[in-house]
């Protein structure tokens, strides 16, 4: 078993308080059948859309990120699947696509000394 | 409320549900002083502790483990508030008073600590009313419910309520937890009043809530529902308009409620099925001789008295044999019933009974020996739980006075 790292990008800001119930709703049922797949290796958190930036030599402070809303990084779990296929599978049950959303699939880099 | 945070928190956790309960009392107590109580006040508790067990499951996210079967779900932010909004539902909380209900009734625990458990922890009773229930004394009914809760805690997981051979093995436990809450609300022994209407209704409530469940729908539910129905028809006669008790012989029946007493009797034709007979069929149908009896007269003591007999082959206790021996002496005259009630085993058992020395002093008095009569009543007296039974028995006492004169 590998692990996977989902990065969850874009979300609906125009959703309704009932749609917004609806798709919490999905994601939980999504988060279950994960879990009792034994696929759930963290259920990570979701971020908020703003925060601060750090960067360079000089740890400038701006903030940011200020890409467009659907290029933000919205939340982050953590997965095993046996290989990225798997992964990629398992990623299409996100209700993240409902929203035109996207999740990035990224193996763990197991670093090799 | 405790248990539905015990599904939250994991059963081993059942002192953390508890407490966040207390807070959220206490808190009401505060907010309500200032701003008022709020138009629902059990919402507002319910979310209040909803709130404190979010708080708690944020801070100590990593550093506790709670319900093994949640896991994960409230770990992460993704899926904490939902998930708490799903287990705080209404229909949610139902199953989770039936899980509650059924894990207190743990076979490690004897059928008594099972029993307290569930009136302390779903009920909210407390240990005194509790020690009255089961005719023990305080420190006794503490032990017990410390220890049991520790039995409990130690459960890991609560009760399964869709795993059928589980649930049937557990079921009589159950059925005799809500017996007792009934009872306690019936002959309460609470000091401000002896009839507690509202817990004869939260044992009919978590009884209609066993129905409803499949596994749950069994002959003993019905019958005990029924026995519920019958007795709970009499509750608005058994205080007169002066606030007296009033026993079942002065009570003005036309005060019974007519439609318990259908539900009771239909309830009690739906546990007729089966071949199992047990000691609520007998008391339902016992309460429903009395239903009938438009008058204290037309009442079928023979049947009464037979039915009192198979009770005692089911579950003898000296307490049945004094209702047995009053349904005597109502046939067959005071000096019947008299020699009935000495010759009940364990009548010692039943010194600390106020109901017993008013009866002996009920069939003294009947058959003209109000000096008798004026002693046992007056042993009463000193028994008496509350204001209105020792109001009840004062009046007694003076009946034998004018009789004697």
């Amino acid at each position: 078993m590998t692990q996977f790292t989902y990065l969850f990008r874009g979300r609906d800001t125009s959703a309704s308080p009932e749609q917004m119930q609806k798709t919490m709703e999905q994601w939980v049922a999504w988060f279950k059948d994960l879990g009792s797949k034994g696929h759930l290796k963290d259920p990570g958190h979701p971020l908020e859309h703003t925060g601060k930036v750090v960067k360079g030599k000089q740890k400038t402070v701006t903030d940011g990120p200020y890409a467009e809303t659907k290029d933000v990084v919205g939340g982050y779990i953590l997965v095993e699947a046996k290989d990225l296929d798997q992964a990629v599978e398992l990623s299409k049950g996100c209700p993240i696509f409902e929203v035109g959303g996207s999740v990035e699939v990224r193996p763990v880099q197991i670093i090799k000394m | 409320m405790v248990a539905a945070l015990t599904r939250v928190f994991g059963v081993h956790n059942l002192a953390l549900a508890e407490d966040v309960v207390q807070d959220a009392f206490c808190r009401a107590l505060e907010v309500w002083k200032f701003r008022g109580v709020p138009e629902n006040p059990s919402a507002w508790l319910m979310a209040t502790a909803k709130n404190r067990a979010l708080d708690i499951l944020r801070r100590q996210r990593t550093a506790r483990t709670y319900a093994p079967e949640l896991g994960r779900l409230l770990q992460s932010e993704w899926t904490l508030a939902p998930v708490m909004e799903e287990l705080f539902a209404p229909n949610v909380i139902k199953d989770d008073l039936l899980r509650m209900m059924f894990s207190c009734c743990h076979p490690r625990l004897p059928e008594e600590a099972q029993v307290a458990l569930v009136l302390n922890i779903l009920c909210g009773f407390s240990v005194t009313e509790i020690a009255a229930a089961f005719v023990s004394t305080h420190p006794a009914i503490e032990k017990r419910i410390t220890r049991s809760k520790k039995v409990l805690a130690a459960s890991k997981r609560l009760f399964d309520v869709t795993a059928a051979a589980d649930f049937s093995a557990r079921l009589p436990a159950v059925h005799r937890a809500l017996y007792l809450l009934f009872n306690e609300g019936y002959h309460g022994a609470s000091p401000e009043s002896a009839v507690r209407a509202e817990l004869c209704q939260e044992a009919m409530r978590l009884t209609a809530l066993l129905l409803e469940h499949p596994l749950g729908r069994t002959p003993t539910t019905y019958a005990l529902a029924a026995l519920m129905c019958l007795n709970a028809a009499r509750l608005p006669a058994r205080v007169d308009p002066s606030g007296n008790l009033s026993s079942l012989f002065d009570q003005d029946r036309s005060r019974w409620d007519q439609e318990l007493v259908a539900e009771g009797l239909k309830l009690l034709e739906l546990s007729a099925t089966g071949s199992e007979l047990t000691e609520y069929h007998v008391e339902a149908a016992i309460a429903s001789v009395h239903a009938r009896a438009l008058r204290p007269e037309d009442t079928d003591w023979k049947a009464i008295v037979s039915l009192y007999d198979t009770l005692m082959t089911i579950r003898p206790s000296p307490i049945v044999a004094l209702n047995r021996a009053i349904a005597v002496a109502q046939n067959e005259g005071p000096e019947r019933g008299l020699e009935e009630i000495g010759a009940i085993t364990g009548r010692d058992r039943l010194t600390e009974y106020p109901f017993y020395s008013a009866a002996l002093g009920e069939l003294e008095f009947r058959r003209g020996q109000h000096k008798t009569a004026r002693e046992h009543f007056q042993a009463a007296l000193a028994l008496a739980r509350n204001p209105m039974e020792r109001r009840f028995l004062n009046q007694r006492v003076s009946a034998c006075d004018q009789g004697e004169t």
